[in-house]
């Protein structure tokens, strides 16, 4: 089982390195991050807080991008082309290819973010000349940009599991910004009644909560994100993707191949 | 114990917008494949071979019915570990090179990893891609997709080997290439399931066929059988047309040019025609029985309507 999961894992990564819009998508995040110090000038003494903000977020956003572009073809797309025939008429349960066509796309996301991150750092000690232990705090904001990821992957691949990658692609984005907006979706969940106040609390319980993880401006500012909060978010972006990742697994298993 | 025991196995898709209408795909099948056995799928396009065979791969759910291999339920993913399977005009993940390709499909089967490089390089020399090196498959002609295709069905050493139309799309030369690695499977002692609607393969590599037709099956039995079933038919040449008339009740069909005349007639009539072109004093130039042939065999049983029980 291991080294079937773990092949599946290694040639979805394979595939995504290999995949030359990849790595323009990386590119352009280094482009980006290199520029930064050119806002920072615009804006007198907040060149720190300009690239942190253009830094981390771009971290974020193109993981997401990637994790949506890639993701949406991770299982249509072998459905499409038949390569899954050669894949299921193997000893490979259908659980384990989900499983392993997910950790594939994680791996790929981490090592994005890793090398966006080194890029986002250079760039850091380029504008600042120094790293300071503050800038260590910064890499909570990549922790949770990654914690993201996991989530948008499994959320992604669920709907990959049963829908054509264009539909796949609008309801994976419709979810990302509703997630983005869940504090808000909560307050209004809140503040409603009767059937639609329930119907907007189960709504804003069942939609990913990317408003939590997005602790940009905490860092860019220099506060501490407290430990409980890493903790709790932890907990809840592996039990998130574990459920919908189950979801995509009960789906899959039941679906006649075309 | 047979090496495929399929029990009125069937498929049925269901069509229209509330999925009410039920289109069979393959009417219940029952068939069996004897262990080292080459066995031919013989159908039309669109007859349910290919439906079958992914019924028998897992990769769609039968309506009802149930299969064995090698005396396993066809459901049991450990039985994969003994079957290889080709399908129909293949498509691989085309950023990889053959032998990362095979590597791959080597994990999968969980072929072990000591000698599987050793494994991988004997089998591309075997297939006859032994120097493609590290060219992507994305540069790879058809015959050779196909020559890979066929090493990732044998990569795990399996007993029981499906092919899904081997030949379709392929040059004379890629037929030739193709077939004789299936013979080669064959003298191997592996058991083949092939489907096909290219008889000529059939007749040249199977032990046996079935005949499907609007996914339900029409014919099964042995090649030579079955060839000889639809023979039985003489065909005589003489000179003298003016004897044509003293035979012409023998005669299924007759052509003359000139004086010479070509008559077929049944091989049972054979002696009741020579006499009458001997009293008639008719020059016989030849006499040649006549061998049926598959084609003939599977034209039968793809225009006619009762079904046949295996």
């Amino acid at each position: 089982m291991t080294s079937r999961l773990s092949a599946i894992t290694l040639n979805t990564f394979r595939e995504a390195v290999r995949d030359r819009v990849l790595y323009n998508l990386v590119l352009f995040v280094l482009l980006l991050v290199a520029t930064a110090p050119l806002f920072g000038q615009i804006s007198i003494d907040i060149e720190r807080l300009v690239l942190v903000n253009v830094g981390l977020s771009s971290i974020s956003l193109f993981g997401v991008i990637i994790a949506i572009f890639i993701g949406i073809g991770l299982v249509s797309k072998e459905i499409e082309k038949r390569t899954l025939y050669t894949i299921l008429c193997r000893p490979v349960r259908r659980w384990e290819f989900i499983v392993g066509k997910y950790c594939g796309l994680v791996m790929t996301l981490v090592v994005n973010a890793t090398l966006m991150t080194v890029g986002f750092y250079v760039a850091l000690l380029v504008t600042a000349h120094h790293l300071t232990a503050s800038d260590a705090r910064l890499l909570v904001a990549v922790y949770f940009a990654i914690l993201e990821f996991l989530m948008m992957t499994a959320v992604t691949l669920l709907f990959s599991s049963f829908s054509t990658p264009i539909f796949s692609a609008l309801f994976a984005f419709a979810l990302f910004v509703i997630g983005t907006f869940a504090d808000d979706l909560r307050n209004f969940a809140a503040a409603s009644q009767g059937v639609i106040g329930l119907i907007l609390t189960a709504a804003a319980y069942v939609v990913p909560n990317f408003a939590s993880l997005n602790v940009i401006s905490q860092v860019a500012h220099d506060q501490p994100v407290p430990g409980n909060v890493v903790l709790f978010n932890t907990l809840y972006a592996l039990l998130y993707s574990a459920a919908v990742t189950a979801g995509a697994v009960l789906i899959f298993e039941r679906r006649n191949l075309k | 114990m047979h090496a495929i025991e399929i029990q009125g196995l069937s498929k049925n898709y269901f069509v229209g917008f509330w999925k009410k209408w039920a289109l069979p795909a393959l009417k219940p099948l029952d068939l069996t494949v004897e262990s080292g056995e080459t066995f031919g799928f013989l159908g039309p396009n669109g007859a349910g071979k290919t439906t079958t065979l992914k019924l028998l791969m897992g990769i769609i759910f039968p309506t009802a019915g149930a299969a064995r291999v090698l005396g396993h339920d066809f459901h049991d993913p450990e039985i994969k570990h003994k079957i290889g399977f080709l399908p129909e005009q293949p498509y691989f993940y085309d950023y990889l090179s053959a032998p990362e390709l095979l590597d791959y499909y080597a994990q999968l089967s969980g072929v072990p990893s000591a000698g599987r490089k050793q494994r991988i390089g004997a089998l591309l020399e075997r297939v006859g891609l032994g120097d493609v090196g590290k060219k992507q498959l994305r540069k790879f002609s058809k015959g050779m997709l196909q020559r890979v295709g066929i090493a990732q069905a044998i990569i795990h050493n399996p007993e029981v080997i499906f092919l899904d139309e081997p030949m379709s799309g392929l040059d004379p030369l890629g037929r030739h290439e193709v077939r004789d690695l299936i013979q080669g499977l064959k003298d191997e002692g592996k058991t083949i399931f092939f489907s096909t609607h290219i008889l000529s393969d059939a007749e040249a590599l199977c032990d046996r066929v079935a005949v499907i037709h609007k996914g339900e099956l029409r014919g099964v039995g042995v090649v030579n059988d079955l060839r000889s079933s639809s023979a039985g038919k003489t065909e005589v040449i003489w000179q003298g047309a003016h004897a044509l008339a003293a035979v012409v009740q023998y005669a299924m069909e007759s052509h003359v040019t000139g004086d010479t005349v070509r008559v077929i007639a049944q091989t049972e009539s054979l002696d009741p025609l020579l006499d009458r072109l001997r009293q008639q004093q008719a020059r016989l130039v030849s006499v040649t029985p006549l061998h049926g042939t598959l084609e003939e065999y599977f034209l039968s049983k793809t225009s006619e309507q009762e079904p046949v029980r295996a």
